[in-house]
């Protein structure tokens, strides 16, 4: 029998498997398909104090094993996000969400994660300073080790669940970042947001996204995203989630040998809508293969 | 919505660049003209969203212009498997029809409206239908659409068969009780401006999943921001907000 248990920041997940926030919306698009429950958790869509629309289209672009995007954080708001999706959230999945935080300004950051920090559904709030795509937020915050800390110390100082940070990969060096969030207190840390990208038309010789640029993500990405866990892992002692192109049981092996303790997939939820249940499924029989019992044991085996 | 897998079982060309497909496989999902399938090819990352010509039984008929990368790929496929999700996008809505619907599509925005045409046909109804291409070699479908005794209508932009300009050149004289149409994005424009009853446009953008877990394909309506894939790709004439 194996043991696909992990315990996340306190929480015992029944897997390590969490869809990546803006690959899985607010959870009922994938409820239509299969029962959302069997997931560990999952980060719901980027939310900011107030209602964003986002970035003009196109927001898509292609590259090889890998996708750019630049929604900018379309999303309606905390207000809403708490009155009308996590009460519908609530009918089709019954464990504790990650509820996925991004803001303009420090004001902004706690003022949402202290409305989300109420709600009973949300487990944990991962706080994003790290979206390529929006101008004066999002990464800006996340590429200087003090403003890390300062958004970690400030959102900590006004929630009680526990606080997971999202970091960019966007720096020179990240472990810097990743200590200063666990100096700052964070609970935990989550690694890698996109990459930092760009495309263009041959055609028209413009960029392909009206943003310019996007951020990379997809099977393209996962030797950066474990090699980037890797590092942190080596650096501090807190939780990591590792994410970037994980897109099968074994690359979620892989993820937790560098010293992910829980794994997010994303892009791959957009091309297989059933990518995060396969991966659950498929990763018994992996443990098997490799001689894993428990799960949990695995984090940081390479370190 | 649904994933399967589907195998070719025609893929020829109809004229230069535009190509027909027809599949076999689970059509269960299809439940209304206008949606389209969303297709996995080896080697691209993203799916690539094609809209649906026909369904009849377990058939599946998609007509696609050869543009890129995911198109042309498609082009040189023979007796292969396909993995499809079909059934996305809300389709168009039958029901506001009225007895005299006029369908006008341009280019490759044709395709959708074969399916619609035989449904309203099916309920008894006047069907007029514009089809508006560049010139004469471009031409598709004509004779389908006269199958199914649509009064049809095609015009060329450079005059070389039917009606010369644009298929708003051909609106004259049509006695209508709604607009179904899908094309290039200034031909919507045009047909919104020159309409004088309620319509459903189908819009085309560029996408991420299709299925509208990403907000890689939200525009602006009237009545709040919509995802192309799943909110749409059919808007009716009212929702809609050109300025943005």
């Amino acid at each position: 029998m194996t043991d696909t248990k992990v315990t996340l920041c306190g929480t015992v997940l029944d897997n390590p498997v969490i869809p990546a926030s803006g690959t899985f919306g607010y959870g009922y698009e994938f409820a239509e398909l299969y029962d959302i429950n069997i997931l560990g958790t999952f980060s719901f869509k980027g939310t900011t104090r107030e209602p964003r629309f986002g970035n003009p289209t196109p927001r898509i672009a292609e590259c090889a094993s890998g996708m750019l995007n630049a929604v900018g954080l379309q999303n309606p708001g905390v207000e809403k996000v708490i009155s009308e999706e996590l009460p519908k959230l609530s009918k089709v999945f019954h464990k504790k969400v990650m509820a996925n935080v991004s803001g303009f300004s420090l004001d902004d950051y706690v003022y949402t994660c202290e409305k989300l920090d109420k709600c009973e559904q949300v487990g944990w709030l991962e706080v994003n300073i790290s979206c390529p795509n929006v101008h004066g937020g999002g990464m800006s915050f996340g590429t200087s080790a003090k403003s890390a800390y300062e958004v970690t110390s400030a959102v900590k100082r006004a929630v009680k669940k526990p606080v997971i940070i999202k970091l960019s990969p966007n720096v020179t060096d990240i472990t810097a970042i990743a200590k200063a969030c666990e100096d700052a207190g964070a609970d935990g840390i989550s690694l890698i947001n996109t990459l930092l990208a760009m495309r263009i038309d041959l055609k028209t010789r413009r960029p392909l996204l009206r943003n310019i640029t996007g951020g990379l993500s997809g099977p393209a990405v996962f030797p950066v995203a474990v090699r980037m866990v890797y590092q942190c892992a080596k650096s501090v002692k807190i939780p990591i989630i590792g994410m970037g192109g994980v897109s099968s049981a074994e690359d979620v092996i892989e993820m937790m040998l560098a010293g992910a303790t829980a794994v997010e997939v994303g892009a791959e939820n957009l091309v297989d809508p059933f990518a995060s249940k396969r991966i659950i499924e498929a990763l018994p029989t992996v443990m098997e293969k490799y001689g894993i019992e428990k799960l949990s044991d695995i984090t940081g085996g390479s370190l | 919505m649904k994933q399967g897998l589907f195998e070719i079982r025609e893929n020829i060309p109809l004229t230069q660049n535009v190509w027909k497909m027809t599949l076999q496989g689970d059509c269960s999902a299809i439940t209304a003209p206008g949606q389209f399938v969303n297709i996995r090819l080896d080697g691209l990352y993203l799916r690539r969203p094609i809209s649906v010509c026909d369904v009849d039984g377990d058939r599946l008929t998609l007509i696609y212009k050869v543009v890129g990368r995911g198109t042309e790929k498609m082009s040189q496929m023979k007796e292969e498997t396909l993995d499809l999700i079909s059934g996305l996008g809300n389709g168009y809505d039958l029901e506001k029809s009225g007895n005299a619907p006029l369908l006008i599509g341009g280019g490759v925005g044709v395709p959708p409206l074969y399916l619609l045409a035989k449904a309203l046909k099916k309920e008894g109804k006047y069907v007029s239908v514009i089809l508006g291409f560049n010139t004469k070699s471009e031409i598709f479908y004509e004779d389908d659409f006269k199958a199914l005794d649509c009064d049809v209508r095609v015009a060329t932009a450079d005059g070389s068969y039917g009606i010369k300009g644009f298929v708003t050149d051909a609106l004259c004289g049509i006695k209508y009780t709604h607009v179904y149409t899908c094309g290039p994005e200034p031909m919507l424009k045009a047909v919104y401006k020159n309409i004088t009853t309620s319509g459903q446009f189908s819009f085309e953008e560029r996408m991420g999943c299709g299925f509208g877990a990403c907000m890689g394909c939200t525009c602006k309506t009237v009545t709040g921001y919509k995802r192309i894939c799943r909110d749409g790709p059919v808007l009716f004439k009212e929702e809609i907000n050109f300025d943005d």
